[in-house]
C-alpha cells in the first residue's frame, strides 16, 4: 500500500461501525466489566488488613496451597499427555484416528457435574478402576489426586487444540534438512520441531493452569471438600458466600481472579508471539 | 550411509502422501506412541462415559426413565433448555458484533478487546457467578432495586441467564474471528460501491461466508451453556422446580444418594453432549474449507 491508498484505509470504508461498537461495549459491560467491578468494589472495601487476615487464614491458606499443587500436577500431566496426543494426531495416519481427534473435544463438551460425577463413580473403592487401584494402596477419590485427575479431564483439550494446528502447519523442509545433515529422529524433534511449536505449547499449558485453578464443578464430586485436606479455593469462596460472608468470598475470589488475568495475559503474548512465528 | 536411508517413505516418488508425516520415527515407537495415546483415551473419556450410562442403566431403563420423567427433573430439563435458547442467541448476535467490530475495523484498544473477550476461559465460574451475586444481589445497590420493583436477579432465572452468558459468551466471536480475518474486507467493501446498503452487504455477502463458522461456535456455545455448573450453581439458589438445572439436580440427587437418578439426568447430559460432538465433528468433515482458519489461529 502507498501513500495514495493510506488516507482511505485510514477512513472506515464498511459499515456498522458505531453500531457493532455499541453492541458489543454494552454487552461487555453488562455481562463482565460491572459485575467484575463489584467484585473489586467490595474488595477494597474489605480494607488491606483484614483482607490480608482472610488470605492467610490457616484454611484458606491449606485451600490455596491444594488447588495450586493439584493444578500443577493436572498440567504437569497435561503438558506430557497433551504434547503426545497432538503428536500422534497431526504426524500418524491410523485406523480410528479421526474418531480420536474428535474424543478429545469430550471433556470440553461434556458438563463438568458429569464429568466429576462419574470420575468418581470410576475411582472409588467399588468402581471399575477404583477396585483395582485401592488393593495396591492407592486411593484416589477424596484425596488431591483426585483433584488434580478431574483438573486434568477438563483441561486436556487446551493443550492438545492450541499445539495441534501449528504441528500441522510447520514446514517439513526444516525437518528434511536436518535429516539430511544427519540429525537422529530425536534430535531433529528437540532442535527443529519443539522450537517451532514451543511458544504455542506454552500457550496452551498456560490456559490449561489457569482452568485449573479455577475449574469447580469436575472437583468437587471427587474432592471429598474436607477442609484443610481436598477443599479447593474456588469452593471455599462459595461456602463462605453461603454463610453469607461476602467479604470472605470476594478476597477469596479476587486471588483466583488475579491468578486467572495473569495467566490470561501470558497466553495471549504467547500465542501472539506463535502467530509471529508462523508468518515468518 | 546409503542415499536410501535419506529419502523418507512419505517423499518417494510416485507415492501420494497421504498425511503430513515429515518425521520418520522406527515402526516400533510410532506403534507405542499410539499405544499411549489410545490408552489414555480409553481410561480417561471413553471409560467415563461408558460410566454414566452403565450407572444410569444399573436398575434397568424403566428406572433410568422414571427417574427422568419425574416432575422435579422434567422441570430442570425444561429449565436449562429454556436458559440455552436465551443465551444462544444473546452470544449468537454479540459473537457477530464482536467478529464484525474487530475484523472490519483498526482502532485503538482492539487487542485488549480480544483479550477481554477470551476472560471466560481463565476466571473460575465460581468467580463469575460471585460477581453477579455481588452486582444484583438483594443486598447491593442495582440489585435492591431490582428486587423491589419485582425483578429478583440473583435465585431467579435472569441470574441464571447471566451466569451461563458470562461464561459462554466468547464461543461464537473465538470462532468466527479467524474465518473473517482470512476473508478480508474486500468483498464487502467490492458490495459497498455495488450500491448494497449496509445490512444487504451483512445478509447477502458476509453471512453466506461465515454460516458455518457461526453454526460451529453456536454448537460450542449451545455444549457449553446446558452445562454450565459453577457459575450457576451460585446464582441459582438451588430451588427444587424453579431454579435447579440439569447440571444443579444432578449433583442435588447424588448428594442424596440418588445414584440412578443423579446418573440417568447425567446420561440425559451426556447424550446432549455427544450429540452437539458429532454435529461438530460432521461440520469440520464437511466444510472444512471455511473451518480451516478456526483451527489455523
Amino acid at each position: 500500500m502507498t501513500d495514495i491508498a493510506a488516507p482511505i484505509r485510514a477512513k472506515r470504508v464498511l459499515p456498522g461501525f458505531t453500531l457493532s461498537l455499541g453492541t458489543v461495549l454494552l454487552y461487555m459491560t453488562v455481562i463482565v466489566l460491572l459485575p467484575v467491578l463489584a467484585l473489586i468494589l467490595k474488595g477494597a472495601e474489605i480494607g488491606p488488613a483484614r483482607f490480608w487476615d482472610i488470605i492467610t487464614s490457616a484454611r484458606t491458606l491449606a485451600a490455596l496451597r491444594l488447588t495450586i499443587t493439584a493444578a500443577l500436577i493436572a498440567t504437569a500431566i497435561n503438558a506430557v499427555y497433551g504434547l503426545l496426543m497432538a503428536w500422534v494426531l497431526t504426524r500418524y495416519e491410523f485406523p480410528g484416528r479421526r474418531i480420536l481427534d474428535a474424543l478429545i473435544d469430550v471433556p470440553f463438551a461434556l458438563p463438568t457435574a458429569v464429568a466429576g460425577l462419574s470420575l468418581t463413580a470410576l475411582f472409588s473403592g467399588n468402581g471399575w478402576f477404583g477396585q483395582l487401584l485401592e488393593p495396591l494402596g492407592i486411593s484416589v477419590t477424596y484425596t488431591i489426586w483426585g483433584v488434580a485427575l478431574a483438573m486434568s479431564f477438563t483441561s486436556i483439550p487446551f493443550v492438545v487444540r492450541t499445539v495441534q494446528p501449528v504441528l500441522e502447519d510447520l514446514d517439513p523442509a526444516y525437518e528434511q534438512a536436518a535429516r539430511t545433515l544427519g540429525a537422529s529422529e530425536f534430535t531433529i524433534f528437540r532442535r527443529v520441531v519443539f522450537p517451532q511449536i514451543l511458544p504455542a505449547y506454552l500457550a496452551g499449558c498456560t490456559i490449561a493452569l489457569a482452568r485449573s485453578l479455577g475449574e469447580f464443578g469436575a472437583v468437587v464430586f471427587i474432592a471429598g471438600n474436607l477442609p484443610f485436606k481436598t477443599e479447593i479455593a474456588a469452593l471455599l469462596a462459595f461456602i463462605r458466600l453461603e454463610e453469607y460472608d461476602y467479604q470472605g468470598a470476594a478476597a477469596i475470589a479476587l486471588v483466583l481472579l488475579f491468578f486467572a488475568l495473569i495467566l490470561l495475559f501470558v497466553s495471549n503474548r504467547l500465542q501472539a508471539r506463535a502467530m509471529r512465528f508462523k508468518e515468518r | 550411509m546409503s542415499d536410501a536411508s535419506l529419502i523418507t517413505p512419505d517423499a518417494r516418488p510416485g507415492r501420494p502422501r497421504k498425511f503430513r508425516a515429515a518425521t520418520a520415527e522406527a515402526a516400533p515407537a510410532r506403534l507405542a506412541l499410539i499405544g499411549i495415546a489410545l490408552t489414555g483415551v480409553a481410561i480417561l473419556i471413553l471409560a467415563p462415559l461408558a460410566t454414566v450410562f452403565a450407572e444410569a442403566l444399573a436398575d434397568g431403563w424403566a428406572a433410568a426413565l422414571a427417574s427422568l420423567t419425574k416432575p422435579d427433573a422434567r422441570s430442570a430439563i425444561q429449565l436449562t433448555l429454556l436458559i440455552t435458547a436465551i443465551a444462544l442467541p444473546l452470544n449468537a448476535a454479540f459473537g457477530v458484533a464482536a467478529a464484525w467490530l474487530i475484523t472490519k475495523f483498526d482502532f485503538r484498544g482492539k487487542a485488549f478487546l480480544i483479550t477481554l473477550i477470551d476472560l471466560p476461559f481463565s476466571v473460575s465460574p465460581v468467580v463469575a457467578g460471585l460477581c453477579i451475586v455481588l452486582l444484583f444481589g438483594a443486598n447491593s445497590l442495582i440489585g435492591g432495586w431490582l428486587v423491589a420493583h419485582g425483578l429478583p436477579i440473583v435465585f431467579a432465572i435472569p441470574g441464571i441467564v447471566l451466569a451461563t452468558v458470562f461464561v459462554t459468551f466468547p464461543f461464537v466471536a473465538r470462532e468466527l474471528i479467524p474465518v473473517m480475518i482470512e476473508q478480508g474486507r474486500t468483498e464487502e467493501e467490492v458490495a459497498l460501491t455495488l450500491g448494497a446498503s449496509g445490512w444487504r452487504v451483512f445478509w447477502t455477502v458476509t453471512l453466506p461466508n461465515i454460516r458455518w463458522a457461526l453454526l460451529y461456535g453456536a454448537l460450542l456455545c449451545t455444549a457449553r451453556a446446558m452445562g454450565e455448573f459453577g457459575a450457576v450453581a451460585v446464582v441459582s439458589g438451588k430451588i427444587r422446580g424453579k431454579t435447579a438445572t440439569m447440571p444443579i439436580t444432578i449433583e442435588m440427587l447424588y448428594n442424596e444418594y440418588l445414584s440412578v437418578a443423579a446418573f440417568s439426568m447425567a446420561a440425559a447430559l451426556t447424550a446432549l453432549a455427544l450429540i452437539t460432538l458429532t454435529l461438530k465433528t460432521a461440520l469440520e468433515l464437511r466444510h472444512a474449507d471455511q473451518l480451516a482458519a478456526i483451527r489455523r489461529h
